[in-house]
């Protein structure tokens, strides 16, 4: 145990040794550039040598302790389970799609970057605290302890699958698409190559190995996504600062939007979402973020209740430092395409258009019949016709959302060594995310279904065995379905958090804060918030359904969440009240001090940090 | 429940009546910044600081810093009200 013991209390050496060694390896990929290694190679090494990375810390805290496998051993200090949960958090949507949307969106698009931070004060005010000290491994283990039987648990199962398979599918397209971008290998190849990524970093260790190479994928993400950018602020305005700095850009836009005649500004609200919706999404994305299992999992990991806490601050501390640069990437590109692409001629474009023009993410054409001529046309595969006059005007003009991050670097006029950074950030993105959903999902079958439902008396090399085998067929299946690259799923993602929060946010928080929630309301209320969340969604979509309201389906947690309370609450006060016991128990969660009573050692009987 | 009341004992009653207190307190915090300031956008937009129109502002950095602020503030106060009241971890 010394060693152990050794290596938590070094842990700002070696992650500042590794951080050290990191930017040493992008220095060494300059230099090689500079003398002339070709760019495919720098993008084979990036990925490679990180991907090397994540293997050798997978394979260092490889684990054969069950405490350590589904919790890290409840060791993890607050600010290094901050980090752990920024890059669980943060996906290859947050990476490179969302300074994108928000190019899109303009003020609009701020809804997202308010819906993926505020949730965290209900994280820590109303559940990890509280769940730490319920000393649990899963999310549904509170639900079939809490409310004592299987019925609950298994509702809880459902509703993390349903949340969490469609969301890890999109990350693994998100790896595949980085990967086959800068490998330059066919997609279906590149979605199990990150397979391969994903399961080095979980298959052995568990949460433990996750856990640690998730700090590890949060460094390179967090210095990926802020480099670039500063760099830009930078030349533009002199302070490397940008977060201060695109405050200018954004009068200078505003002039530029008058100029050029746009008609919706990009800092008018209520523009592209009225006031309803914008709000709406707010709502169902805070508490969707309080209801998700693989980051409410990551505050079982804090050595205390106290440390759970801490631990909340610091991780939307982390989350911040990206969400609060994304609407300055968004800025500084509206701005370049403001300046130095419309109203240009055709023949003096800016090189980065013709670049992301060939990749097919960036549209121009002035011709006046797209279909009939190339010429003038980088890349006509949206249909949009120009008048031919030999000027780009705005309505010629179509970039895809994700490209805003990835050319960022070629707008700085920076060497290929950035670009190949920002595609190790995005892998780093995307893999920390799907590690933890496939945790979160191969440890509720593991745990939940084979250990307390089918076979209690497993032993704990059983129980291991099983949870590996469950974490490659989870990782298999949704490597598989990546492979499609389906867009209904990825389109769907963004349902993950209505469909968690209408079906798991009351059960959690009244767990806690009733008492007198019963068993019986709880699983009444599970059942209607999530169907009634459900029916909205697929009705709306797939069966014509008319909005409620105008509500967008995104957001259908606005009448999943009060159906669950109402029927949780009505159902909860028909029935008998909970037994003393479990009063008692509900009691000593309420509190950091004490052992749990014995209602909860069944779940923690294998659990020695918590005897 | 009958509770000893001496300063050393835990004192269950008054440690959930502040914790609920600091709940409620941060929740409608986290009320005000998540929405109250944001219905307000389109009168905070004719401020600008710095070049950021101030409604824009709050909604891109204004409320996030916030958030981040609350979080440590909290962990703080909660664990005040566990240590005076006898409940925090030894």
């Amino acid at each position: 145990m010394a060693t152990k013991g050794g290596f938590v209390e070094n842990l700002g050496k070696i992650y500042g040794i590794y951080t050290g060694g990191f930017i040493g390896f992008v220095i060494l990929m300059a230099i090689l550039e500079q003398l002339g290694v070709p760019d495919r190679a720098i993008g084979y090494m990036f990925i490679g040598f990180t991907i090397a990375i994540y293997a050798l810390i997978g394979i260092i805290s490889r684990t054969t302790e069950i405490s350590e496998y589904y919790v890290a051993g409840r060791r993890v200090p607050a600010i290094y389970n901050g980090m752990a949960t920024g890059a669980d958090w943060m996906s290859a949507a947050s990476f490179i799609s969302m300074a994108g949307s928000l190019y899109v969106l303009g003020y609009d698009g701020l809804g997202y970057v308010l819906g993926w931070t505020g949730g965290y004060v209900l994280v820590a005010i109303l559940l990890a605290p509280y769940l730490r000290k319920f000393g649990i491994y899963t999310v549904p283990d509170f639900l079939g302890t809490r409310y004592e039987g299987h019925l609950p648990r298994l509702l809880g199962i459902v509703v993390l699958f349903c949340a969490s398979f469609t969301y890890i599918v999109a990350q693994i397209v998100g790896v595949g698409i980085v990967t086959s971008r800068f490998l330059q290998i066919p997609f279906g190849a590149a979605v199990f190559v990150g397979l391969a990524g994903i399961l080095v970093c979980s298959m052995l260790g568990g949460m433990r190995a996750v856990t640690w190479t998730q700090v590890a994928q949060y460094i390179i993400l967090i210095i990926a996504y802020i480099l670039p950018v500063a760099i830009l602020s930078a030349q533009l305005y002199g302070v490397p600062i940008p977060q201060l700095t695109y405050g200018q850009a954004l009068q200078q836009i505003s002039e530029l939007e008058q100029t050029l005649g746009v008609a919706n500004a990009h800092v008018a609200p209520f523009v592209n979402l009225d006031s309803l919706n914008f709000f709406a999404l707010i709502l169902c994305l805070m508490i969707g973020t309080a209801s998700l299992p693989h980051i409410l999992m990551r505050y079982f990991t804090t050595p205390t209740v106290r440390d759970a806490r801490k631990s909340v601050a610091w991780s939307l501390f982390f989350i911040f430092l990206l969400y609060f640069t994304a609407p300055a990437y968004a800025a500084f590109a509206k701005l370049e395409i403001y300046q130095a692409v419309i109203g240009q001629s055709i023949a003096d474009l800016p090189v980065w258009v013709a670049n992301w023009g060939t990749v097919g993410l960036v549209t121009i054409c002035d011709a006046v019949d797209a279909g009939a001529t190339i010429a003038n046309c980088v890349r006509s595969n949206v249909p949009i016709n120009g008048n031919g006059d030999g000027i780009l005007q705005l309505s010629e003009f179509v970039i895809h959302p994700d490209a805003i991050v990835l050319a960022t670097p070629e707008i700085a006029g920076l060497p290929y060594v950035i670009a190949g950074l920002v595609a190790a950030g995005g892998l780093a993105a995307a893999l920390s995310t799907a590690d933890g959903l496939l945790l979160a999902i191969a440890n509720a079958l593991s745990h939940d279904v084979y250990y307390q439902m089918i076979d209690p008396k497993a032993s704990t090399t059983r129980r291991l065995t099983v949870a590996r085998v469950l974490l490659v067929v989870v990782a298999l299946v949704g490597a598989y379905s990546a492979s499609f690259q389906p867009a209904v799923i990825v389109s769907m993602v963004a349902w993950a958090f209505s469909l968690a929060a209408a079906g798991l946010f009351v059960p959690l928080v009244l767990g806690i804060w009733w008492k007198r929630t019963t068993k019986a309301g709880a699983c009444a209320g599970m059942i209607a918030g999530f169907m009634v969340c459900l029916v909205y969604l697929v009705g709306t979509q797939f069966g014509g359904m008319e909005l409620w309201f105008g509500v967008r389906n995104i957001s259908s947690a606005l009448f999943g969440l009060p159906a669950a309370f109402v029927v949780t609450i009505v159902v909860s006060l028909m029935t008998k009240a909970p037994s003393k016991e479990m009063q008692d128990l509900v009691d000593s969660v309420r509190i950091p001090r004490g052992a749990m009573p014995a209602l909860a050692a069944k779940a923690i009987q294998h659990d020695p940090a918590l005897r | 429940m009958a509770q000893d009341m001496s300063p050393t004992a835990p004192r269950l009653e008054e440690h959930w009546r502040r914790t609920r207190a600091l709940m409620w307190t941060m929740l409608a915090l986290w009320f005000f910044f998540s929405f109250i300031i944001h219905f307000f956008v389109v009168s905070l937009n004719q401020i600008v600081v710095l070049g950021f129109p101030f409604g824009f502002y709050m909604a891109a950095q204004g409320s996030l810093i916030a958030f981040v602020i609350l979080l440590f503030w909290f962990a703080y106060r909660q664990n005040r009200i566990d240590e005076e009241c006898g409940v925090d971890e030894q």
